[in-house]
């Protein structure tokens, strides 16, 4: 059983030396270890087991460049959606301002996630700012929800804030995003859960590298007309004419609605980009690991070939030297 | 070694240039996001807080005391931004109380728009576009934005499907039973027919 161990590790053997002053070295468990007749202390790994993690981690830096890929163009496809979607939000930002630090009763948080992983950080960022904008709005007779878009940040809530979940959203990316498909969303948000402050949280890509983590609050009208009567920020609002509808009160409504699905439309292109190109640097980080971790193995591959011959070569001499003399 | 140090040194400056367009902080209302990153640095002090879509837009001028000559107007689609910041003469919007004509001075306004024809007029040259529905919001300061869902330019449409289209609610009009089928086959034709009127007008 020795012998046959011996040749699964393809060692040359000559044929006048019997195996037998070596097998006491050698007969050792399943996987061979074999101690060095060296400096004691020393052990090399068979170089089977090198060989095999190897070939994997050959294999894995295959995939993660594969990925990174991948991601790279479908960065670019979502790209150009996001950058002319842009413009969509900053009219609503000019007339309304923009007043993060608004205090209402009723808060609720939509955090925009990915379905899928291995994208860096950036999920673990929105939730722990949401996380944040949860504290900042907690008081008395204050409640702040959550309305979850994607699979990550739902993982990451619910172990926690499981009672204060209102919307769970799924499977956002099944079909290439659209106005449409957000417009919809958007109104099933708004028909289902009671608010005075949307805060939604994303991450807005800057660029391949810079993932920059925003919020954007919309306001229910009659937040608006508060806010417009106590002067301020909206002090401005009533100057402008209304024209049309039969109220104010309505169109403040329906431009309430359309603000919300426009801001969340430019917040989900945002965040799909972001997504992309967090994946990108992430597999491009692990295929250089992986090449790292596979030029060490190399060496440690070769020293320990190199070690085994070196100790093949002492066996022979030394069996031969005996033999003689 | 020195030739890194010298690069990072060069490198240095065109960071800081570069910075620059991500930190606009409004002149007019920077004490919002003032009070939202104090408030969040004193509950939240590990973390830095997120950004806000103020700091990420031009600002706009304030209302000039006289009237200015040219109207700027920004249109905006959900896909692409149509007209960024250009100087025009006057805008004729489909307003839900009418065709509503603004020119430079306008007063503020907040307005609906139903489906129908937007017309940009500049010099001499009228582009028209048919602009499904949205919001128009004219500044003080002549700056009007136009935000539609869906605008299309007028030889785009084919008379055969619209006429083809305005049958088509119509009947469903008369066959619509719960109130849902019936505002939305109403849609459908107020749509239609204001692209027949586009069309044939």
């Amino acid at each position: 059983m020795a012998m046959a161990a011996l040749r699964r590790e393809g060692r040359r053997f000559a044929p006048l030396i019997a195996p037998r002053p070596i097998t006491a070295v050698r007969s050792s468990p399943i996987v061979p270890t074999h101690e060095d007749e060296g400096p004691i202390g020393v052990r090399y790994i068979s170089t089977q087991v090198v060989r095999n993690r190897m070939k994997s981690v050959k294999n894995i830096q295959k995939i993660t460049k594969a990925m990174k890929m991948v991601a790279a163009s479908k960065l670019r496809a979502v790209q150009t959606k996001a950058e002319n979607s842009r413009g969509l939000w900053q009219p609503f930002t000019a007339l309304l301002g923009d007043l993060p630090s608004v205090d209402v009763k009723k808060n609720v948080v939509v955090t925009i996630s990915s379905d899928k992983g291995l994208c860096g950080g950036i999920n673990s960022t929105s939730v722990k700012i949401s996380k944040g904008i949860y504290k900042l709005n907690s008081g008395p007779e204050k409640e702040t929800k959550y309305v979850i878009l994607g699979e990550k940040a739902k993982a990451q809530l619910v172990r926690d804030s499981k009672k204060d979940i209102e919307l769970i959203i799924t499977e956002l990316q099944k079909n290439p995003l659209s106005y449409t498909q957000v417009s919809v969303l958007a109104d099933e948000i708004l028909k289902n859960v009671e608010y005075d402050a949307l805060r939604i949280v994303f991450n807005k890509f800057h660029s391949v590298v810079s993932f920059v983590p925003t919020v954007s609050t919309v306001l229910s009208p009659e937040i608006v007309e508060r806010e417009s009567e106590s002067g301020g920020k909206l002090g401005e609002l009533d100057s402008y004419e209304v024209e049309g509808g039969e109220t104010k009160g309505e169109i403040l409504q329906n431009l309430a609605e359309f603000q919300f699905s426009c801001v969340m439309f430019n917040a989900v292109l945002e965040n799909a980009c972001s997504e992309q190109g967090a994946r990108m640097s992430a597999m491009d980080s692990s295929s250089r690991n992986a090449g790292d971790m596979l030029d060490r193995l190399t060496l440690t591959y070769n020293r320990t070939r190199q070690a085994s011959i070196t100790t093949e070569l002492i066996e022979i001499i030394s069996g031969a030297s005996a033999l003689e003399g | 070694m020195l030739r890194r140090a010298s690069m990072l040194l060069a490198r240095r400056p065109i960071l800081a240039a570069r910075a620059r367009p991500f930190s606009t902080d409004l002149p007019a209302a920077p004490s919002a996001d003032a009070t939202f990153t104090e408030a969040w640095t004193k509950v939240i002090p590990n973390m830095d807080p997120p950004k806000t879509p103020l700091s990420f837009m031009q600002p706009r001028p304030p209302t000039p005391s006289s009237i200015p000559s040219k109207l700027t107007v920004n249109f905006v689609l959900p896909y692409a931004s149509e007209l960024a910041t250009k100087e025009v003469d006057m805008v004729i919007v489909p307003a839900t109380t009418g065709q509503m004509g603004v020119l430079p001075g306008h007063v503020a306004t907040i307005a609906e728009l139903k489906p129908g024809v937007l017309s940009v007029h500049e010099g001499s040259e009228v582009t028209k576009y048919f602009v499904s529905s949205g919001f128009v919001f004219i500044h003080a300061n002549s700056f009007a934005d136009i935000i539609a869902v869906e605008a299309v330019p007028l030889d785009r449409l084919d008379v055969n499907l619209v006429q083809k289209g305005l049958a088509e609610f119509t009947s469903k009009l008369s066959s619509a039973t719960t109130d849902l089928e019936k505002a939305e086959a109403q849609i459908g034709i107020d749509v239609h027919s204001a692209l027949n009127s586009a069309l044939t007008g």
